[in-house]
């Protein structure tokens, strides 16, 4: 078990391509922590240089207090599951696991039993002499678990471990996850695209973009209060409504409606002020009866999501997503308003969140996402 | 009614054409199976007076038998030469950066045809002689490794390419040294390409004249390619009993490579495209 702190981490690539600018992070000992950023931003190779797979140009990586930016990757002690599981297609499942202890020269049935246990902990049992070829995705996700955990690692890295899996597979798949960290309480650093994903698994997120980190914080603060518009705009199975506005006196006028300027803000903002509007459709209560302060326009989309539905009005032409619980879905067509909840909308000016203090600490927050 | 008839018409013809094709064919390999066991053995296939006299008489050639373990020598050695160059170049190529890497194995590959082909055998004579590699096998080894060599490489590099660099990050990340790489884990991945590059090798090299017949003074040296061309009888006329039977015995060990490693490896005729 080991902490991991990064420090002004610089990867170029040949030709010039900078994958990570002068970055900055630091994992708790234990913690489930996701980098989630759109492709190209940088969360694979960060991965990928705190394995060791590629070299840093510049900056330091500690992992337990111990300096290994230039130790090749396997002698930093660290375990990783690639995207593709990367399973030896030769070798049995019981080989494959024991291949890390094959490596540290340990005796056949050492490392057998050692696999053995190991598999059987992730619920490989009678598996032991297929191939990888003879496998579920599931089973080869496990195996490809058990043999990076068989060496008892201090760090565990995840490149993208459930986007190989089929949809019902992949929740499962997750739940699994969470549960085996949980009880290994080994650090853990993984990668996604998928900000559901993020926000499911982990205990902190870093939201990346071109080699940099937007913002760090856990799945609710990430998700309650993005921290600028790119995050906003990539958080969120639907997207948050970003509407221009402008300050005036104590309001702003957007969308053909007046909101006031959130608290935090208040003295932050001039009038006249140009600033874009955050909320989330689910933080805007639908209603189909006049509401003062709401947004109003006609119904032009209505798309069922389940339990619920997400309802898209032409407000001032711009289009404004709102989540209709069950049974209360309008008909495109009709006429309906849409009252941001106090306290969820949030200012944007220059694409940053206007803000009481400059990184101000959130308010505390227990493990399981809820207030202290 | 009409119809009928040209669809038989038709019929017809292509069974003529197919026929006289595979008769065009398949009468050389039936003059292989019979001339070996007829006592009077001609230059058309024909059922045999059946004898085993031919294979008497070869057996009491001095050279016959020990030009086939030459063979086998020569292809042995050159094989392995290939295989293992091969192997480490087109890996090393297929995951290092060389710059112009591609127009490189172009030119080596347009330029191998040269090194074994007649064009070349003036100069390769005189390289071999100041080296002192006349009349050794060494000699015709190292040649033929480098005529095969670059067609080796790029056939290999193919499977090496096919291959997903994972597979070598992880055993990296669990700590296994570059040869330890090679060896648990692309090598055995790769082995359908190995399998594919041996036969091919030896193929070339028990099929091989020039090389030999240039390089090799000694006629105890000499492989059976070479052996073969010397079946006159005291007339100055082929000895066809001689030739025929020892083409049998020159064309089954190929035959039998090829059945036992397409058993043993689970080996497909490749060629240069991937799986």
């Amino acid at each position: 078990m080991a902490a991991i702190a990064i420090r002004e981490l610089t990867k170029v690539y040949p030709g010039g391509v900078r994958a990570l600018d002068a970055l900055d992070l630091d994992v708790a000992d234990g913690e489930f922590f996701a980098l989630l950023g759109p492709s190209g931003c940088g969360k694979t190779t960060l991965l990928r240089t705190v394995a060791g797979l590629e070299t840093a140009t510049d900056g330091v990586i500690r992992l337990g207090g111990k300096d290994v930016t230039r130790l090749p990757p396997g002698r930093r002690d660290v375990g990783m599951v690639f995207q593709d599981y990367a399973l030896f297609p030769h070798m049995t499942v019981l080989d494959n696991i024991a291949y890390p202890l094959r490596i540290k020269k340990r005796a056949r049935a050492d490392r057998h039993g050692r696999a053995a246990d190991a598999g059987r902990y992730l619920g490989l049992e009678g598996l032991e002499g297929r191939r990888p070829g003879e496998l579920s995705g599931g089973q080869q996700q496990r195996v490809a678990l058990a043999r990076a955990l068989v060496a008892e690692p201090k760090i565990f890295l995840l490149d993208e471990p459930l986007s190989n899996l089929d949809a019902r597979l992949r929740l499962e798949a997750r739940t699994f996850l969470k549960r085996l960290q949980r009880e290994l309480a080994v650090t853990t650093v993984f990668v996604t695209h998928d900000q559901a994903e993020a926000l499911a698994l982990a205990d902190r997120i870093a939201v990346m973009e071109k080699g940099r980190i937007r913002q760090l914080g856990t799945p609710v603060e990430v998700f309650r209060r993005p921290a600028n518009l790119f995050v906003a705009s990539f958080i969120g199975s639907t997207p948050m409504n970003l509407l221009s506005g402008q300050v005036r006196d104590e309001v702003v006028t957007v969308a053909g409606t007046e909101l006031p300027v959130p608290a935090e803000a208040r003295a932050h903002v001039t009038d006249g002020e140009s600033v874009v509007c955050g909320v989330r459709p689910e933080y805007l209560d639908y209603s189909d009866s006049p509401v003062d302060g709401a947004f109003t326009g006609r119904v032009s989309v209505v798309e069922h999501l389940g339990g619920s539905s997400l309802v898209t009005l032409d407000v001032e032409d711009a289009p404004l997503h709102v989540v209709v619980g069950e049974g209360r879905e309008p008909e495109p067509g009709d006429t309906g308003w849409a009252l941001p909840r106090p306290g969820r909308v949030l200012l944007y000016r220059d694409g940053e969140l206007v803000t009481g203090a400059e990184n101000r600490t959130m308010t505390p927050l227990t493990k399981d996402g809820g207030p202290a | 009614m009409n119809e009928t008839v040209r669809e038989v018409l038709r019929r017809i013809g292509l069974a003529t054409f197919v026929s006289a094709v595979l008769g065009f064919f398949a009468l050389p390999l039936l003059w292989l199976a019979f001339a070996p066991f007829d006592a009077n053995p001609g230059i058309s296939a024909s059922l045999p007076e059946f004898t085993l006299d031919n294979f008497r008489v070869l057996m009491e050639n001095p050279y016959a038998l020990a030009s086939l373990r030459n063979s086998v020598l020569l292809a042995a050695g050159t094989a392995a030469f290939v295989v293992t160059s091969a192997a480490l170049a087109a890996y090393a190529l297929s995951r290092g950066r060389v710059p112009g890497r591609d127009a490189l194995l172009y030119v080596l590959l347009l330029l191998s045809s040269i090194i074994t082909g007649t064009a070349a055998m003036v100069p390769v004579f005189l390289l071999a002689f100041n080296l002192n590699l006349i009349d050794s096998r060494l000699g015709v080894v190292l040649v033929l490794t480098g005529g095969l060599l670059p067609a080796a490489i790029f056939l290999l590099k193919d499977f090496t390419d096919a291959t997903p660099t994972s597979y070598e990050e992880a055993a990296r990340v669990f700590g296994a040294s570059p040869l330890q790489i090679l060896r648990h884990v692309v090598v055995p991945v790769i082995r359908p390409g190995l399998a594919t590059v041996t036969v091919w090798t030896v193929a070339q090299v028990w099929g091989d004249f020039l090389m030999p017949f240039l390089l090799l003074r000694d006629p105890d040296k000499a492989p059976a390619s070479v052996i073969m061309y010397t079946f006159y009888t005291e007339g100055g006329q082929p000895d066809l009993a001689l030739i025929s039977t020892f083409s049998l015995l020159y064309a089954l060990p190929v035959v039998l490579m090829y059945l036992f490693v397409s058993r043993r490896y689970g080996f497909r005729f490749h060629g240069g495209i991937k799986r």
